[in-house]
């Protein structure tokens, strides 16, 4: 520790504006922060912080994915040896899921942090954090079968158009894990839908047991069966499905730690939940097809619904950022990505386009709440006078 | 019994380092300063020159472009410096006390039987305009303008902030002496109660009108307090002062003096004694805390609070308006993985840390950054600490864009830079809020004007 504040402290000289190294600034100022909580101090106004910061934030976030990421892992092979019928242990499984998984992992930090890193060089910024959850999260929005130049394009794709052109951390206007994934749904569709490329191995054929399917219960009630995993399934996650987004437990077991923690909003959680209980609800009345029967609860337990809640709609970035307005956003994600679901049987996957389209939308939200709060004031400001 | 005003939004800091309502014994320093720099607005121009003598009262300098606001000596003795920052800037007038304690004699007078004009041209003659301020803007009152009513915070919920009920006790005759000549100012005077306090001295005041809060800081605000009783509007004005200076006001009108002494507390975790001090404004804090604080690490020194106090020296000097000085460590240090950390001794609003599990906790904290400065990313932090029907990221947002109609319209008038300190303190993107809040009426004063 000792040591390597040393020789963090020997070549900071080097990279500092003016010194031959000065390129390197940026790359250095990232790594040492990660090493060393800075020792600058407040100057003018307050004189203390609160402890949190950036890395903490966003470190918290990352903890609330690993149940996901885990559980992602086990049911990667869980699902792989159910569809070649072998029996395999719980390390197996493990051992198989990690393989896939963890590549997927890698490449997605690898690439994107690189370009982070890239922009901020040229810039002359700070390394900002933002891209510790999107790392995270784009791997976790995907199929386990995705070749991995995949993933590659659409990590460089959603870090550049997604955030970078409008000026990095803080400053994107959509979510940059679903535009990696809107990008690769829209570019590469038939990697990203249909029944094969849920489970690892399944694309290939080879060994799977004759009438097994590998279709999501979502693909099954949109081309108009019945889905044949339960609610308790489903809720578990033990299906067919993106990496991180099968499980709503995991799920639900970060999004305790992101409430807790007051890091992610629970305005947006609950509502975003409530909108889509009710658009299930409202579909359940008209009955009219297999996706519209199924239950309202199910409906938040199935896709992408509980992470996109959860993991993609509270980002506080693209999210609408009135307390107020909160509410009416998440609740329109929830109400949208159902009615998506439910009417668009080519991508019965909603989820992603409700929030997408919301966050397009969240600006407009707040002008409306920051209008209420001025007309608030105008009002008051004609009763006194 | 007025009802109470329950403010729900706010944080109360834990810090380790309150003080004990006890007088500590401390002599008075040598040198005594006045900061322009304390005063908004004010551009210095020096009336006495170094080695020139002076009173307790005496004229240091005035402002140049309302020479009529004056700032006094607070002690008697000889002009031993003009201390200048970068492009001449005057930071400090500094006298050098010569003990004999002699007083300009301004003359007792019954404030009911005065104008307000002869009022304020007494007030501004002994050197105590300055300390009628004015919201919106939180600069030194414009003696023209008419203010809807007159606000007193009795009561101040910062961090380690004195007790009230403790510094004014025994001093209620000449409180209600300034009371009676604010009335003359202004006759709508109201003043802001704590709950839980017992504000004797407050509730037994004549010609007030008395509210009383609860919640936590920043309730004790004058400015939280005006929002929630009348809220200032466009063209509004309501002028504000601190108790220890409505004292003064009124020992001008019944002893013809101006009266510098105050009682301020020293407290802070690094400080041995902590207490209640007797001493003057603009005094040398050397003689508070020398062989009076802890010596392990590097030191900060704060006139006033820890949330928008003024960092000094060890031998620097009491501010204007401050009546608390606090010491708490630099932190000047690197911190190894400190992001990553359990966190046990750490404060946060938020539950990202382990220290949450032992809750009544005192912390010692330092004034690290915790961080390096970042965009605004996390949202609703800002709302939860200001309880005031206002967005305050809206209005940030507006001021660095520099658009006067918004910051108007999203309720700059009502805020003061200790109002949003709490936000600035909580944030998770290290801005400086404060300085930019400050900007934005610093350039609402220069366009409106």
């Amino acid at each position: 520790m000792k040591a390597l504040r040393n020789l963090l402290d020997n070549i900071k000289p080097h990279v500092q504006k003016g010194a031959k190294f000065e390129k390197f600034h940026s790359t250095f100022d990232a790594l040492e922060t990660l090493f060393f909580v800075p020792n600058t101090t407040n100057k003018n106004g307050v004189h203390m912080r609160d402890a949190i910061d950036l890395k903490r934030t966003m470190a918290i976030v990352v903890l609330a994915l690993v149940p996901a990421l885990l559980f992602g892992i086990w049911n990667t092979g869980y699902q792989h040896f159910l569809a070649l019928g072998q029996d395999a242990s719980f390390w197996e499984m493990i051992g198989h899921g990690a393989l896939k998984v963890l590549p997927i992992v890698v490449v997605s930090y690898g690439v994107g942090l690189g370009i982070e890193f890239m922009f901020a060089q040229i810039r002359g910024h700070e390394v900002q954090e933002g891209f510790l959850v999107s790392g995270m999260l784009i791997p976790l929005v995907l199929p386990v079968d995705i070749p991995l130049w995949m993933v590659a394009v659409a990590t460089a794709f959603s870090v550049v158009i997604g955030k970078e052109v409008f000026g990095g951390t803080g400053m994107n206007i959509w979510n940059p894990a679903l535009v990696a994934r809107a990008f690769l749904f829209f570019a590469y569709p038939s990697k990203m839908s249909g029944d094969l490329v849920w489970i690892s191995g399944l694309t290939k054929g080879e060994g799977v047991v004759d009438g097994f399917s590998g279709a999501t219960s979502l693909g099954q009630a949109a081309s108009g069966m019945a889905p044949t995993h339960s609610i308790a399934e489903s809720f578990l996650g033990m299906i067919p499905g993106s990496i991180g987004e099968t499980s709503t437990l995991a799920i639900l077991i970060g999004a305790a730690i992101l409430i807790y923690t007051g890091i992610g909003s629970w305005k947006i959680m609950v509502s975003t939940f409530a909108g889509g209980y009710l658009m299930g609800l409202l579909f359940n009345l008209w009955g009219a097809n297999a996706l519209m029967q199924v239950d309202a609860i199910h409906h938040l337990c199935l896709g992408g619904f509980a992470f996109g809640a959860v993991f993609m709609a509270t980002d506080p970035v693209s999210a609408t950022r009135t307390e107020k307005g909160k509410w009416i956003y998440g609740f329109l994600i929830g109400f949208l990505a159902i009615m998506v679901r439910v009417f668009n049987p080519a991508y019965p996957e909603g989820v992603m386009l409700a929030i997408l389209l919301m966050n397009t939308f969240a600006p407009l939200i707040d002008h409306y709440v920051v209008q209420g709060n001025i007309k608030r004031r105008l009002k008051r400001a004609k009763v006194a006078a | 019994m007025s009802e109470v005003i329950k403010i729900k939004k706010g944080l109360d800091i834990q810090l380790a380092g309150k003080a004990d309502k006890v007088f500590g014994q401390a002599e008075l320093p040598e040198l005594f300063a006045v900061k322009p720099t304390d005063f908004h607005g004010v551009v210095p121009k020096m009336a006495v020159k170094v080695g020139d003598k002076v009173k307790a009262g005496t004229v240091l300098f005035f402002d140049k472009y309302r020479p009529e606001i004056k700032f006094v000596s607070p002690v008697s003795g000889e002009l031993a410096a003009v201390n200048r920052g970068e492009r001449r800037r005057i930071l400090e007038v500094v006298v050098k006390a010569d003990g004999a304690d002699e007083k300009e004699q301004f003359g007792t007078a019954n404030a009911a039987d005065l104008s307000k004009e002869q009022v304020v041209e007494k007030m501004q003659a002994a050197g105590l305009w300055p300390f009628i301020r004015k919201r919106p803007y939180d600069v030194i009152a414009n003696a023209d303008e008419t203010p809807k009513a007159f606000f007193i915070s009795g009561f101040d919920s910062a961090p380690l902030a004195p007790d009230m009920d403790f510094v004014l006790s025994g001093q209620e005759e000449a409180l209600q002496a300034g009371i009676d000549v604010i009335k003359r100012l202004c006759d709508n005077v109201h003043v802001g109660v704590q709950n839980d306090a017992a504000s004797k001295v407050f509730k037994n005041l004549n010609g007030v009108t008395v509210h009383t809060f609860s919640g936590p800081h920043p309730a004790g605000n004058v400015g939280v307090q005006i929002h929630h009783t009348m809220p200032i509007s466009k063209g509004e004005v309501v002028w504000v002062a601190q108790p220890q200076e409505i004292i003064a006001i009124g020992k001008l009108f019944t002893e013809g003096i101006y009266d510098a002494n105050r009682i301020v507390v020293l407290a802070g975790s690094e400080v041995e004694k902590k207490g209640y001090y007797r001493t003057k404004l603009g005094a040398s804090i050397s003689t508070l805390v020398k062989n009076n604080v802890k010596t392990d690490d590097t030191l900060r020194y704060i006139s006033g609070n820890v949330l928008t106090g003024t960092q000094v020296e060890e031998d620097g000097f009491l501010g204007t308006y401050h009546s608390q000085v606090t010491v708490i460590p630099e932190g000047d240090y690197y911190e190894f993985m400190g992001w990553a950390m359990p966190g046990f001794n750490k404060f946060s609003m938020s539950h990202s840390f382990f220290s949450w599990m032992c809750k009544k906790k005192e912390y010692r904290l330092d004034a690290n950054m915790h961080g390096g400065l970042r965009s605004f990313v996390v949202s609703g932090q800002y709302d939860k600490v200001l309880p005031m029907d206002i967005l305050p990221e809206f209005l940030f947002r507006a001021i660095l864009v520099e658009d006067i109609d918004k910051m108007e319209q999203l309720g700059i008038y009502e805020l003061a830079e200790e109002d949003i300190a709490l936000c600035e303190f909580v944030c998770t993107s290290k801005q400086p809020l404060q300085a930019t809040l400050r900007k934005g009426i610093d350039l609402m004063i220069k366009e409106l004007s």
